[in-house]
């Protein structure tokens, strides 16, 4: 007999009769669950549907993509820009992520994502800005609703479901974008979004772009899960895999998973499995912690050649279209190259607007300090900006 | 009288109330206003600073999270990127940790980044400071953290009058207010009146709570009570001691703070929060940057002890109080006192 089982006492029986009501899912799990495989689209029975005109708008944006990348890597090696993170190899995602928003809609790219802010419609150059160093950020982000390239991971994510939640709160049939890396899947905030998303139903699209590495750590020692998309599963919202390196498969769960968040149907997490060709940054060593031959094998799925592939069986691969998309990605590159060789002119006043609505008056006194530098600077009298007062020649020794 | 007094309406005594009575106004105004944090809807904040908010305006006003300090600070961003005036309750001072990337990775600079373009209209509330015997992780003293990073403007009433008046123009605010509630004053008492609220001094303004010719006592949020004290203990010493509370510490009032010590010729600053590193620190070097030649002696700390915040049993030793005080400004005897024995 046990303590619980005090004789006489039909009222403790009774409790101990049954289990506890018995524990169920909040929701059932198979419909969130991820494919075994990535969705692919080209090379399958399926591409016949999709439409010529979006795969030639695919192809020409993937081109320009392309060579952006191009560019604005040579124009990291010329020191005009700071760093560049490459997305060569990546470029499907990028513009499949800008095509699949509407004009209202809102885009959280990341440091590596300017190829998609640009396919939104971003001046190349700004889009450049914070890489160049002449500011963090280079373009007003309401212009085409594109918040600011995050240099910390994942920290945006928070910010576009708090974006979409008020989008909706007021009214509006809003949509947010959120690009992640698949390193940026490990960080604290990549969690809080996404329960956040959830638990508010936010609309909201996240697109994790497992390009393979996090710097040099492979996805294998950054999570022991299936795949980055069976994460959304443990949040209540579906998980989609696609085939990151197929541009119309990624437009299509892309545009899917915002057309469900625009009607109400809450956040998608979408993994696009891909893979990025060049190093980190200029400032990274590749060959350290990956083969050649890894890099070939992705090289034979290029994004662009699978796309030609496609084009190429509709007998849309004309030496004209080719022509045309070539000619006008190597003017988008020849005017970015041209602009960006010109040095920005600053200045250096600015440091000190937009720190507050109001400047404090600390900060006005820094501002008459730079003021009083910056004019004797210009007078050819460096030194005098040392002292606030006397003369440069009084502080001479 | 014929119109029915809502229960949020009720004459506020204490700090707390002021706090919720500040909230009501500013959401009741202006539908962009937004409550947030772990609690604060249907229990009404373990403080119940944000009580009957979310009977009122709605569960979309005054939400309930989930248990994340970085997910509520970083939805809120996105939340003023949209429009909305976020104001984020954080439930102890050191939990808002977690939130401090957010904090000051973005909300912080995105004014600044975006020129302008996403300025961040958001009230982070932070319950801070010890004296209510809370365990470890209850008491922290932060100010120091939030001092350090420009973008942000630090905020702490020592007043009922100043809790409403100050989180008003907090939320008011076009730049991130961390806005500072000493939680041992949300049972201090006044006759302020929730009919007619005094309007306070806006943000960046210190007040002069109590006249004196002797020294000036620099102080702000939890210490201004103790500080209070000191000054009338010490009229028994022959000090007359000049009281300064900052109320905000990032904008800075230099006019007034300096304005004082030239007056009085000596200056004290205290704080619950350690001494090395902290805000006293920053107070004393303005100080002795542009009143140096008014100083009759050096300007002194009175701050906590630099350790992690003490065990509750042992929290008095740890925080200044009146005796450590009177101690400090005795000290400011500078040449009968610090000089003697000098020369043996």
């Amino acid at each position: 007999m046990t303590v619980l089982e005090q004789p006489g006492s039909s009222r403790n029986k009774s409790s101990l009769a049954g289990p506890p009501p018995a524990w169920r899912p909040r929701v059932d799990p198979a419909p969130l669950l991820p494919d075994a495989a990535p969705y692919r689209l080209l090379g399958t029975d399926a591409a016949a549907r999709l439409d010529s005109g979006l795969l030639t708008r695919l192809y020409a944006q993937l081109v320009r993509g392309r060579r952006y990348n191009a560019q604005a890597t040579a124009l990291t090696r010329q020191g005009r820009l700071a760093v560049y993170p490459s997305s060569t190899g990546q470029e499907a995602c990028e513009v499949a992520a800008a095509l699949a928003l509407e004009e209202r809609d809102w885009l959280f790219p990341s440091y590596r994502d300017t190829l998609a802010a640009v396919a939104r419609g971003l001046d190349p150059v700004q889009a450049l800005t914070l890489l160049r160093g002449d500011w963090h950020n280079g373009y007003d982000p309401h212009e085409h609703r594109i918040a600011p390239l995050c240099t910390p991971l994942a920290t945006q994510l928070p910010h576009a479901v708090g974006l979409a939640h008020a989008a909706r709160l007021k009214g509006d049939d809003v949509v947010a974008l959120a690009m992640v890396g698949d390193g940026g899947t490990s960080e604290g905030d990549f969690h809080e979004a996404l329960n956040f998303a959830a638990l508010w139903q936010a609309p909201v699209v996240f697109l994790v772009q497992n390009n393979g590495f996090a710097i040099s750590v492979p996805l294998a020692k950054q999570t022991a899960a299936p795949s980055l998309a069976h994460k959304a599963v443990g949040y209540g919202m579906p998980g989609r895999l696609v085939d990151g390196n197929d541009a119309p498969a990624v437009h299509e769960v892309l545009t899917e998973a915002v057309e469900r968040a625009r009607g109400g149907g809450g956040p998608t997490l979408v993994e696009a499995v891909t893979y990025r060709i060049e190093a980190h940054t200029n400032a990274d060593d590749a060959t350290r912690y990956r083969a050649d031959s890894e890099v070939e094998t992705w090289r034979a799925h290029d994004p662009i050649a699978l796309l030609e592939h496609e084009l190429e069986a509709r007998r849309l691969l004309t030496d004209e279209l080719v022509g045309a998309t070539r000619d006008g990605a190597e003017q988008m590159a020849a005017d970015l190259r041209e602009r960006m060789n010109a040095d920005p002119v600053l200045d250096p006043m600015d440091l000190f607007n937009h720190v507050y609505a109001e400047q404090s008056s600390q900060l006005r006194e820094q501002a008459a300090q730079l003021r009083a530098e910056l004019d004797a600077e210009a007078a050819g009298h460096p030194e005098d900006a040392a002292g606030t007062g006397g003369s440069a020649e009084e502080a001479r020794p | 009288m014929t119109t029915t007094v809502p229960a949020t309406a009720r004459k506020p005594a204490t700090m707390a109330q002021a706090l919720t009575r500040a909230l009501h106004d500013a959401m009741a105004e202006d539908p962009s206003v937004h409550v947030m944090g772990e609690d604060v809807g249907t229990l009404g904040g373990v403080f119940r600073v944000t009580d009957g908010l979310a009977r009122e305006f709605g569960e979309d006003r005054c939400t309930d999270t989930a248990l994340a300090e970085a997910g509520i600070l970083g939805t809120a961003v996105g939340m003023a990127m949209y429009g909305l005036r976020p104001v984020v309750e954080m439930q102890f001072d050191a939990f808002a940790y977690p939130a401090f990337e957010q904090l000051v990775s973005h909300v912080a600079k995105m004014r600044n980044r975006t020129r302008g373009a996403l300025p961040m209209p958001l009230t982070i509330r932070i319950p801070y400071g010890g004296g209510i015997g809370g365990v470890e992780h209850h008491s922290d003293s932060s100010e120091a953290y939030y001092l350090a990073t420009p973008g942000l403007q630090v905020v702490t009433p020592a007043t009922v009058e100043d809790a409403y008046g100050l989180l008003r123009a907090a939320i008011a605010s076009d730049d991130p207010v961390v806005f500072l509630e000493p939680k041992r004053l949300y049972w201090s008492k006044s006759d302020w009146s929730p009919d007619a609220p005094a309007p306070v001094a806006p943000l960046g303004r210190a007040e002069v709570r109590r006249r004196g010719s002797s020294a000036t006592l620099i102080t702000y949020g939890p210490s201004l009570p103790v500080c209070m004290e000191a000054a009338e203990a010490a009229r028994a010493e022959g000090w007359d001691l000049e009281v300064v509370d900052l109320r905000s510490l990032m904008p800075f009032d230099d006019e007034t703070v300096c304005a004082s010590v030239r007056r009085t010729g000596r200056a004290v600053i205290v704080h619950e929060s350690n001494g090395f590193g902290g805000p006293g620190g920053e107070i004393a070097a303005r100080i002795t940057e542009r009143c140096f030649h008014h100083l009759e002696a050096p300007v002194l700390r009175v701050a906590g002890f630099d350790i992690p915040y003490a065990p509750p049993m042992l929290e008095r030793h740890h925080l200044p109080g009146v005796d450590r005080i009177l101690d400090t400004v005795a000290r400011l005897q500078w040449e009968s006192d610090w000089t003697e024995g000098r020369g043996e």
